[in-house]
């Protein structure tokens, strides 16, 4: 093995700005799409539980579909195909802005809202029935018995699930290094190419998913052990 | 529209170049995930056994392994794999070794988390009564555990299996021939239908995957009647 280590390369100067320009852009991308996800998933959710049958079939549709393809041809999808159903006006707009990082937060959104809705649709479920039905039954409407009653519960069981498609969400935010965002892969891979020394980069970038996984992690478990036994029926 | 263009490459998207060269496109997507989870398979039941051991020479490298996985994303894995062979091994290795390679490490760890939530998931008695009965730990595990356990799992297994398909999209970053990569080409050929083209591929992959999930939850079902109770 003959390869000269210098890790003073990525640790210091510029190329340790792009790699923090990179992990910046990675936790931006993975923020907005976490939040637009979240009321993504709860509207498919929703509608999912509502009494009219083609939405139902709408949301199942959705939830089935994007579960059940990858990631990286969403993204193309939404990057290369996507302009052309789209008005004159909108793709010009977009073309003036940023238009990677707009399909990224598109595909990183729609991919994890589908995974989102399913973990808010088996945590309502698994609030028994008669829940609802006591509720009712001691006068409360049915907004108020979701709002008061089952939403509170079901919200303790929902949150470790939803925190770990978080978590995946920021994992799968690397793929949108495919479409030219410049986030943490794309730098290390940048880093790579300009110097030949991928074996600092990837370490050094590595070690910061891995960070951030522990974080979360962390907190799941925490909040495990301090919140989850108060659920018990 | 062009969906001609989508028609005069379905060959090409389904199995490559095939009889006349070699072979790609959603064939070789579909080989990438057989391989990668027939060896994920053997490594995962490997690391979750010892992960559940209690000798800490056997636990701790399984933890760390299963968790340094877990906790970063398939392409710097794929990366790893492909920048960094060269260094350590001190020679290439080619795209579709070392893609699989990096399938078969990453999920390895998902399937090691399996193993031990199915293990851990059998009634404490089985066990207890198993070695009750005079078996050694080993025999125990052998016939008793794994053989339960595994048969409950195999629906998560063919989750996994699902996921891997999907992941092997990522391939098509280091170049290996499969359906994601010939579309890209075919996409870059045409200039005139990336609409239609990636369309067509997430039908391909929605057809397979979705087969495999309904699959799965029927599997699921099934093997539920037959499940040790507590």
């Amino acid at each position: 093995m003959n390869y000269q280590f210098n890790w003073q390369l990525v640790l210091k100067g510029e190329y340790a700005d792009w790699i923090v320009k990179g992990l910046v852009v990675t936790l931006k991308i993975s923020a907005v799409s976490i939040v637009l996800a979240l009321l993504m998933g709860t509207v498919v959710a929703v509608l999912r539980m509502t009494r009219i049958r083609p939405l139902q079939w709408l949301s199942l549709a959705y939830t089935e579909f994007f579960r059940n393809t990858p990631l990286l041809v969403q993204l193309f999808f939404w990057y290369f195909g996507c302009n052309v159903i789209l008005p004159e006006a909108v793709n010009k707009w977009l073309y003036a802005h940023d238009y990677e990082f707009a399909s990224g937060v598109i595909g990183l959104t729609v991919y994890t809202s589908a995974f989102i809705a399913e973990e808010i649709r088996a945590g309502i479920f698994s609030i028994p029935r008669n829940q609802i039905e006591a509720s009712r039954a001691v006068g409360l409407s049915f907004v108020q018995a979701y709002r008061y009653v089952i939403l509170p519960q079901a919200f303790r069981i929902i949150i470790p699930p939803l925190i770990s498609q978080f978590l995946n969400l920021i994992k799968n935010s690397s793929l949108v290094m495919t479409i030219g965002v410049a986030d943490l892969t794309y730098m290390a891979r940048q880093v790579e190419s300009y110097t030949f020394h991928g074996f600092e980069a990837f370490t050094v970038s590595t070690l910061l998913y891995l960070g951030i996984s522990l974080i979360v992690s962390f907190a799941i478990t925490m909040y495990n052990k301090h919140f989850m036994l108060q659920v018990k029926y | 529209m062009h969906w001609q263009v989508v028609w005069d490459n379905m060959d090409y998207f389904l199995w490559g170049a095939f009889p006349e060269g070699a072979l790609g496109g959603l064939a070789m997507s579909i080989i990438l995930a057989l391989l990668g989870i027939f060896f994920a398979f053997w490594l995962g039941l490997a690391a979750g056994l010892m992960r559940l051991s209690g000798r800490w020479w056997l636990h701790y490298p399984a933890l760390v392994y299963v968790e340094i996985i877990r906790g970063v994303p398939l392409l710097m894995c794929i990366f790893w794999f492909y920048f960094l062979a060269p260094v350590v091994l001190g020679h290439t290795m080619p795209e579709f070794q070392s893609a699989l390679v990096a399938f078969v490490v990453f999920t390895g760890a998902y399937v090691a988390e399996i193993v031990r939530a199915g293990v851990l998931a059998l009634p404490k008695g089985q066990m207890e009564a198993a070695r009750g009965s005079g078996l050694s730990h080993v025999q125990a595990m052998c016939f008793v555990i794994l053989p339960q356990s595994l048969r409950n799992m195999i629906p998560s297994f063919v989750n996994q299996f699902v996921s891997l398909t999907k992941d092997t999209s990522l391939a098509y970053i280091i170049g290996v021939n499969e359906l994601t990569r010939a579309a890209t080409q075919v996409n870059n050929r045409t200039m005139n239908a990336p609409m239609e083209i990636f369309l067509t591929m997430l039908v391909l992959y929605f057809i397979v995957c979705y087969v495999l999930t309904s699959f799965s939850r029927r599997l699921e079902r099934h093997l539920a009647r037959y499940q040790a109770r507590n």
